[in-house]
């Protein structure tokens, strides 16, 4: 198992949002924590990702706890994307890139070493940024600085990588393209994937398991198509709603919140 | 499984590095000339370089060893200290506003220093006193900034500001109590000045502080990083706390070596990295040992100035009569450029 939580729980201020989590992502595989707002499960990913320290229970990065390994070591195995980038004036987007290398360079390495340099560029071309290498960061569109932090992410050359709503600013034609260059990063180069996605339909289409997580816990875990059920998503999301069958896989069609028959009847 | 798709350039930064620091030089050896040369008795380049060989007149030995030499290192060490102190702040902290200072290095090196004057006593160990102050001072604000086990930048700024606050009350209120003669020492020493350094300051300080800047010139990687923000630096595999907390220490310690040697000098700190950005970007790989001649070579240049006139103005009161109005074009410039 790649990475693996053991009753994990943590939260911030001392008030615990994940509560006892257990999972176990296995390799080469693309999970989707999928919830409603505030349930938790961007902590969880954060806790997953040792920006959070848990409370209670550990991280396992191939067996190891992550809180016991140095950060560089890590690093060279599992990346996160976060939901929101800072990005520093005046950076190139190559540079950007490089700065994936990071945690591979030794601290009096001035420049990137050939290999280096050689992942940095194919990271370039998977996300489709080679004729921007010499742009500012700042002057992209918001579809194209998501895939240079991407790109970022890629020249870290990890095992794992955790995305938080990477979807989140872009429109539906760059949610697509970069939802399908993941699947090309998962399914060909064996890259393992946990997102935390807000469009339940998107994570239907491309993750091949998929947890519910309701108030800090994990509900369900499965199959996309098992996990999708009108019950489930009453349950976790209070709505009713449809399921269709269609050419890219089952989707979710939200019909209308749901009332209990007690709230009804009073009214 | 990745391709080779184009030869790499692998010395671009490099390069770059080289040809600014080469041109910096000898912006630094001219400024340098220039002050050694410039004085009650003006001496040409040839009297310098016979007077620095212990050779010709007895009399431009001495003013070249025992007055200018000294004074001009002293003014060299402390320019490069604020510049380099400067950028390490202004990047840790991802604010343009941070100066060397922020972190209440001059309010702790000031209350001190005001205190020793005030009263009258150990006047002789002012600059020991103010860099124990300075450092002392950091150490609380760094407690004030700590989070768990992690720093906080937006507490180290109001922490800093708040402590420089009550203890700026505090110097004033020390001032008011002191006699008259204290009150103008006190004074000079607030604004900052170079008059009458010498060989005792310059061997005090300098290995200390050559050690601590080339230190502080090894951390530019960790500041590109650490500009990215808390959660992309930690997918990098930094160290956020270690790493802010180094980066910290070495500004601090530059800060109050400075302050230690001068007193207060401002704003080189505070304009010496904007246009060291302006000429050579964001890269702190380039910019840290940049803004450290920088520093050095603009310190001397304000010493130059501070002695033209009849009556020596301390270079404090120099680099912030320039400073503000710089300050404002390269703000303007940076602005047009689009940076």
């Amino acid at each position: 198992m790649p990475l693996s939580a053991r009753n994990l729980t943590g939260g911030y201020h001392q008030i615990s949002i994940v509560k006892d989590v257990n999972l176990d992502l296995r390799s080469g595989e693309w999970l989707s924590l999928v919830g409603a707002n505030g349930s938790g499960k961007s902590t969880l990913l954060k806790l997953l990702s040792r920006i959070l320290q848990p409370e209670q229970g550990q991280v396992l990065l191939d067996g190891k706890s992550i809180h016991s390994q140095p950060s560089i070591a890590i690093a060279q195995k599992l990346a996160i994307l976060p939901q929101q980038q800072l990005i520093p004036s005046g950076i190139t987007v190559k540079q950007l890139v490089s700065l994936g290398r990071t945690p591979h360079q030794p601290w009096w390495q001035w420049e990137l070493d050939t290999l280096g340099q050689e992942i940095v560029e194919q990271a370039l071309v998977q996300t489709k940024l080679t004729q921007f290498s010499d742009r500012s960061v700042s002057e992209l569109s918001g579809g194209e600085r998501q895939r240079a932090f991407l790109a970022m992410a890629l020249a870290q050359a990890p095992k794992v990588l955790l995305l938080d709503e990477p979807t989140t600013y872009l429109d539906l034609r760059y949610q697509l393209e970069l939802l399908e260059l993941l699947k090309d990063l998962n399914l060909n180069h064996g890259l393992t994937i946990i997102t935390v996605l807000h469009e339940i339909n998107l994570a239907a289409r491309y993750s091949d398991r998929i947890a519910l997580v309701k108030k800090g816990e994990i509900m369900a875990i499965a199959l996309p198509k098992e996990v999708l059920t009108a019950e489930l998503l009453r349950s976790c999301f209070e709505i009713e709603v449809a399921i269709l069958e269609t050419p890219v896989g089952i989707q979710i069609c939200a019909i209308s919140p749901y009332k209990s028959p007690i709230l009804t009847t009073n009214i | 499984m990745w391709s080779i798709l184009q030869p790499p350039n692998l010395h671009k930064a490099r390069d770059r590095l080289i040809q600014t620091i080469g041109l910096l030089v000898f912006g630094l050896v001219i400024v340098i000339g220039i002050s050694l040369s410039f004085g009650a008795v003006p001496l040409s380049f040839a009297e310098i370089w016979e007077a620095l060989l212990r050779q010709g007149e007895q009399i431009n030995q001495t003013i070249i060893w025992d007055l200018r030499l000294p004074r001009t290192l002293a003014a060299l060490l402390v320019g490069a200290a604020l510049g380099m102190a400067g950028t390490l702040l202004q990047g840790m902290l991802r604010n343009d506003l941070a100066d060397p200072f922020v972190l209440g290095v001059s309010a702790g090196a000031g209350l001190v220093a005001i205190a020793l004057i005030t009263f009258g006593v150990f006047l002789a160990w002012i600059p020991v006193a103010a860099w124990v102050g300075a450092m002392a001072t950091c150490i609380l604000v760094y407690s004030l900034g700590r989070v768990g086990n992690s720093l906080s930048t937006e507490r180290l700024i109001l922490g800093g500001v708040a402590v420089s606050s009550l203890f700026g009350s505090i110097q004033a209120i020390l001032l008011l109590m002191a006699e008259d003669g204290r009150v103008q020492t006190a004074l000079n020493w607030l604004v900052g000045s170079l008059n009458g350094r010498g060989w005792v300051e310059v061997n005090a300080v300098a290995p200390y502080l050559i050690a601590t800047l080339l230190i502080g010139a090894c951390l530019g990687r960790s500041l590109n990083v650490l500009n990215l923000g808390d959660e992309a630096a930690l997918s990098l595999g930094l160290s956020l706390g270690w790493s802010r907390l180094l980066v910290g220490a070495i500004a601090s310690m530059l800060a109050a070596s400075a302050v230690s040697m001068a007193g207060l000098i401002g704003f080189v700190g505070l304009i010496v990295p904007h246009g060291v950005r302006l000429f050579v970007g964001n890269d702190y790989r380039v910019s840290l040992p940049v803004a450290a001649i920088g520093g050095a070579i603009v310190l001397t240049f304000a010493d130059l100035i501070a002695r033209i006139g009849t009556v020596e103005l301390p270079v404090g009161v120099v680099t912030a009569l320039f400073g503000s109005p710089l300050f404002i074009w390269l703000l303007y410039s940076r602005k047009s450029r689009g940076i």
